[in-house]
């Protein structure tokens, strides 16, 4: 331990980040204003009555403040870096332990009832895991390359996703990728976050496109990737995008020769062939109408792939070798796409995602949060209709309103403006923690940092995509925002471990 | 570093996305107008106003069916504050649990309701509203909408008008776009057959409401309003008062009688009974389990939906296309003993009257055997090679008197009855296996011949336009509702009208020889009207026989053609004869002569008789 020197103490009261704070406290602000908002009509109550989500919403801010200056002043910052492993423990205990005690509510398995308290440890579960990655990997002996302990990190990340999933809150699982961000931040390779790109890309592109269109849209990928990767970068391209090119006519040349084909037959059973008795009505060349212009795409591309094996072989091209591993566990994938979606997910998550890829309009059903809250938000225009005047929030077409989709209040009634100082606060927000997570020396303060802004990126992302149609409808609440003790609590409590890691941080300058 | 630069590409990554979010909002609010509108039509209140359904009248401009206001009580759930149930429920008249069971379904489905109101109870009667709209104030949350239930003055042809009822899914399935749950239709009858003249256009008012749900002003002053256009009426060819007459003659009877305007085709009554009393009509709901389960099913309207043998009045079929034909002259006399006898002891009976006959005395007296002999030289002429070509030919005949067809008549659901072809007896024998005395029970209208008393009261209407009918029909052309131009068109059978006055003179025999005579039908005379009739006695495999008769009247410019059937009556002079004749001379003269005679038919009861399955 560095002495701490006397005249030094004026810095360390410095080095709390108020503007992470006043951020914070604006987004709380903002948040609980718009939850009066979205109920004020419905019941006759002031923001402050007690009675309604406003007042209950006031007292959650209230205890979170209590619960931020407790970590703030109270705990010693150290103390955490002990406590990740049996507290990471303990949370993954209480998420298995609410599978089996919880009530059923909205089909999920996630909610402790206490009373007239419910609370669900997957919100805490963020705070344990992110304390505990930071733990793991800021060990000296750390290495994101070793196996060992990239397993590990796998295995902390992926534990509590599973149980959550068991839990049927998949939504909040979802988050856990966001931790993806931060080993990248780490060392991660920056292919992996590719792959799970071009993964999304696939699944998306079979389920609007067909199987056909996603395999040229892998092969097109790749041939960039390799070009890239390599010297001979035009001549790659050339060749490879070439035959996609070519490619890409099959699914119409196809489609003549099976006009033909079908024409021929035609004419065959029509005029001239009369069949005799016992003599089949086999016809030689119709065998051609069974075969789609994906098996001739793929029976091309296999008969390539040795020749391109071979050649990545000589020339010991490994990046080459790789690509065509991936080309054919995206085959798999995109052959799998069917099954997935129809045996794995779930009928409500099934509805979701064709409603979001426009692959099905239902209003009345699966669509209907979603379009009742683009209808909100995008009645708002660019100055909104003014603080509780807005009409589509008020009068419950959107439900949820107050919790998951809170962020209608905020763009019906405060308009383009709104929506922009609300993200803006976000980015400030996230970025901060970032750019104070970059300053630190001590990796477990940095690490935990990221995990932080990842957790809040995942919930703005996924929360504000969903209210605007970008992306599936997943429940989760927009951080701060959205009414709720459980979540506002975990969120404190994330943030102010950061900023209170941060404080001590600063101890070394 | 690497390293270095990582963190600033994750910035960007965020920076991205945080564009991305911020495009699609900014669509969504500066670029797509959609949303607007649809945040308009989510924020206006349509109040809807519903138009009064078309009155049906009479051929007389009585009115059938007319409207009174009644009133829908709505609830809007988010308004109500704690009431009164029990002072509710009392002041409505319907169970505390009715109420309580409500107030908790719109508990359960309130997001779905949201702020709209939902109808409580439908259509409770002016008076219990109006003692309920002097409490109103202490029930915020309730009020009244005014809406025209059905009302009929006079209990005339109950299944005939139909009756109107709410919109279910499957209705509103079958016309989309059509209706909205609440809305009334007519599901059976006239009601349904012209729901489009009838129903009208709702109209709305649109109102634009605050964001504390407070209607502040009609939308676009008004712009968007629009008024409710009333139902067109439609008149009826029926006449009330003798439709009213028939019902009360069948009562406790099962079977139908027909009248129709022989010069026009219109159907001045058609009766089925048992029928749906109006009473039931107008609280259809409340009596649909009774209705449904009545054994005697009172809904199935019989005159057109029945089909029947015709009995002896298919005799008349027979002879007139026997002259037609040729093979039988009004002179010719054939004999009877007490039947037809043919084959090695076949024997189509008879009943005792003189002999031999010619054709008058043969429709008179309602002979068989005379019509076994018509018919075979129908079916037997040489020019027709075999007797197969010559079923066909008689069918072919037969057909052009409407039978084995559907009339189409404007009333829904009509039936076609069925005249069997060569290709029935060649199913059923093989072909060249059978002979015209196989099909010999045709003469006499019994065998595979099917009729409704729909098709029996058109051949009355033929018979008494000397050859030709006009389509029978139930709507008159009125202001605004056209009639298919078929309905005015001539439809002429295959027999020449020369051919008719021997026959018609063969039927006011029947009726007017005097008792003693041997006419079948002298119980249906009355003085000075010339009715002319035709008895039946058709054979019913379940118990006794079906009681038949057709008539016209006067025999000159004849104004009513009628049929009445009457399952398991007996004899047609047993019940359909008296029935008819009553019914023609109440249209005729407007009164009643043997007030006896009507009183015995009013009150027979034969349903002791009918077996149902």
């Amino acid at each position: 331990m560095i002495d701490r020197p006397s005249d030094q103490k004026g810095l360390q009261r410095q080095s709390i980040d108020w503007a992470l704070i006043g951020t914070y406290m604006v987004l709380i602000l903002i948040g609980w204003l718009n939850i009066y908002a979205s109920i004020h009509s419905a019941e006759t109550h002031t923001i402050l009555d007690w009675g309604n989500r406003a007042g209950k919403q006031f007292v959650w801010i209230l205890t979170a403040f209590g619960l931020a200056g407790i970590i703030l002043f109270l705990i010693p910052p150290t103390w955490w870096e002990g406590l990740s492993i049996p507290f990471y423990l303990f949370v993954l205990g209480l998420l298995v332990l609410v599978i089996f005690v919880s009530s059923d509510v909205k089909g999920s398995h996630s909610w402790f009832n206490l009373g007239p308290i419910r609370f669900q440890p997957a919100e805490i579960s963020k705070i344990s895991t992110s304390l505990l990655l930071a733990f793991v990997m800021s060990q000296q002996s750390f290495r994101m390359t070793r196996l060992k302990d990239f397993a590990m990190v796998c295995a902390i990340i992926g534990l509590p996703m599973l149980v959550i999933v068991a839990e049927s809150e998949t939504g909040s699982a979802l988050v856990y990728t966001g931790f993806i961000f931060m080993l990248y931040r780490e060392g991660l390779s920056g292919w992996w976050l590719g792959a799970i790109g071009l993964i999304i890309a696939l699944f998306i592109s079979t389920l609007t496109m067909g199987a056909f269109w996603a395999c040229i849209l892998l092969i097109t990928v790749l041939v960039l990737c390799t070009a890239i990767m390599s010297k001979e970068t035009w001549h790659r391209l050339l060749w490879g995008w070439g035959f996609v090119g070519v490619m890409a006519f099959i699914p119409r040349v196809w489609g003549w020769v099976c006009q033909a084909v079908s024409a021929h037959l035609n004419w065959i059973t029509e005029r001239a062939w009369v069949p005799r008795a016992g003599e089949t009505q086999e016809y030689f060349w119709s065998f051609l109408l069974d075969v789609k212009p994906l098996y001739l795409l793929l029976g091309i591309s296999f008969i390539l792939l040795p020749l391109l094996a071979w050649h990545a072989y000589q020339k010991r091209d490994r990046f080459l070798a790789i690509c065509l591993g991936v080309f054919l566990g995206g085959v798999l994938l995109v052959f799998s796409t069917d099954y997935i979606f129809q045996e794995v997910l779930q009928p409500h998550q099934r509805g979701r995602i064709e409603v979001l890829l426009g692959l099905k309009e239902d209003l009345a059903g699966v669509g209907y949060n979603v379009n009742q809250s683009k209808i909100a938000i995008g009645s708002g225009g660019f100055f909104g209709k003014g603080y509780l005047h807005g009409t589509q929030t008020t009068f419950g077409f959107v439900p949820e309103q107050s919790t998951d989709f809170i962020f209608c209040t905020v763009g019906e009634e405060w308009g383009f403006l709104g929506c922009l100082l609300v993200i803006g606060l976000y980015v400030f927000l996230i970025a901060r923690i970032v750019r104070d997570a970059e300053q630190c020396r001590g990796r477990f303060t940095r690490i935990y940092g990221y995990c932080v802004a990842a957790c809040i990126f995942m919930h703005l992302f996924i929360n504000v995509g969903m209210t605007v149609g970008l992306m599936p409808v997943i429940g989760i609440p927009l951080p701060l925002l959205s009414y709720g003790g459980s979540s506002l609590w975990a969120f404190t409590i994330l943030i102010f471990i950061f900023l209170a890691l941060y404080r001590d941080e600063k101890k070394y300058f | 570093m690497i390293r270095d630069g990582r963190h600033i590409r994750l910035l960007i990554g965020l920076g991205v996305a945080a564009l991305l979010l911020l495009g699609k909002i900014f669509s969504l609010q500066m670029l797509d107008s959609r949303y607007k509108e649809d945040a308009n039509r989510n924020s206006t209140v349509r109040e809807t106003i519903y138009p009064t359904r078309g009155v049906i009248y009479d051929r007389n401009g009585h009115i059938l069916v007319g409207n009174k206001v009644a009133y829908d009580i709505l609830v809007s759930p988010r308004e109500v504050k704690e009431f009164d149930t029990l002072a509710l429920a009392a002041v409505l008249q319907v169970d505390t649990a009715f109420i309580r069971n409500k107030m908790e379904e719109y508990r359960r489905r309130r997001s779905a309701i949201g702020f709209q109101s939902v109808t409580m109870i439908r259509a409770i009667p002016a008076e219990t509203y109006m003692r309920f709209d002097e409490v109103k104030y202490k029930f915020p949350g309730f009020k009244g909408q005014v809406r025209g239930i059905r009302d009929y003055p006079v209990n005339a042809g109950g299944n005939l008008l139909g009756y109107v009822s709410e919109v279910n899914k499957a209705y509103m399935d079958k016309h989309p776009g059509e209706y909205q749950s609440g809305d009334y239709a007519g599901m059976t009858g006239i009601e349904a057959a012209r729901e489009a003249e009838l129903r009208g256009q709702k109209g709305y008012h649109v109102y634009l409401r605050n964001s504390r749900n407070q209607i502040e002003q009609p939308y676009k002053d008004g712009a968007e309003d629009k008024e409710a256009v009333p139902g067109l009426n439609i008149v009826t060819t029926i006449d009330a008062s003798l439709q009213q007459y028939g019902q009360e003659l069948m009562q406790n009877k099962v079977g139908s009688v027909v009248a129709i305007e022989p010069s026009t085709g219109e159907i001045l009554a058609l009766v089925s009974s048992p029928g749906i009393d109006v009473g039931q009509l107008a609280d259809i709901g409340k009596y649909w389990n009774e209705i449904s389960q009545n054994p005697y099913k009172p809904m199935y309207n019989r005159a057109v939906q029945a089909s029947y043998p015709p009995g002896s009045v298919f005799k008349l079929v027979n002879g007139l296309i026997g002259l037609q034909e040729g093979v039988l002259r009004p002179e010719m006399m054939y004999p009877c003993s007490k039947g037809y006898h043919f084959g090695a002891g076949h024997k189509l009976g008879c009943h005792a009257h003189k002999s031999p006959i010619n054709m008058e005395e043969s429709i008179m007296m309602s002979c068989n055997a005379y019509y076994c002999y018509v018919l075979k030289n129908i079916l037997d002429q040489r020019k027709y090679g075999n007797v197969a070509d010559g079923l066909d030919h008689w069918r072919e005949m037969v057909m052009s008197f409407g039978f084995g067809r559907k009339l189409e008549s404007d009333f829904p659901a009509e039936l076609s009855g069925s005249i069997p072809s060569s290709k029935t007896y060649n199913r059923a024998y093989g072909k060249g296996r059978w002979n015209s005395t196989t099909v010999i029970s045709l003469s006499i209208g019994q065998g595979e011949i099917l009729a409704t008393p729909m098709h029996l009261a058109n051949l009355c209407a033929t018979l008494a336009n000397r050859g030709h009918y006009y389509i029978p029909h139930i709507i008159k052309e009125s202001e605004g509702v056209s009639i298919d131009p078929r309905f005015k068109e001539r439809q002429y059978t295959l027999v020449d009208t020369l051919h008719f006055p021997k026959v018609i003179h063969g039927m006011w025999r029947a009726v007017n020889s005097g008792a003693g005579m041997g006419g079948t039908a002298w119980i249906a005379h009355v003085d000075s009207l010339d009715i002319c009739g035709k008895t039946g006695t058709a054979q019913n495999p379940r118990g006794a026989d079906n009681s038949v008769f057709i008539c016209f009247a006067p025999m000159d410019h004849p104004q009513i053609a009628i049929a009445a059937y009457v399952e398991n009556g007996g004899f047609g002079a047993a019940y359909a004869a008296p029935i008819a004749s009553l019914m023609v001379e109440k249209y005729l003269k407007g009164r009643c002569s043997r007030p006896a005679l009507e009183q015995r038919m009013k009150e027979a009861n034969l349903m002791s008789r009918v077996k149902h399955d």
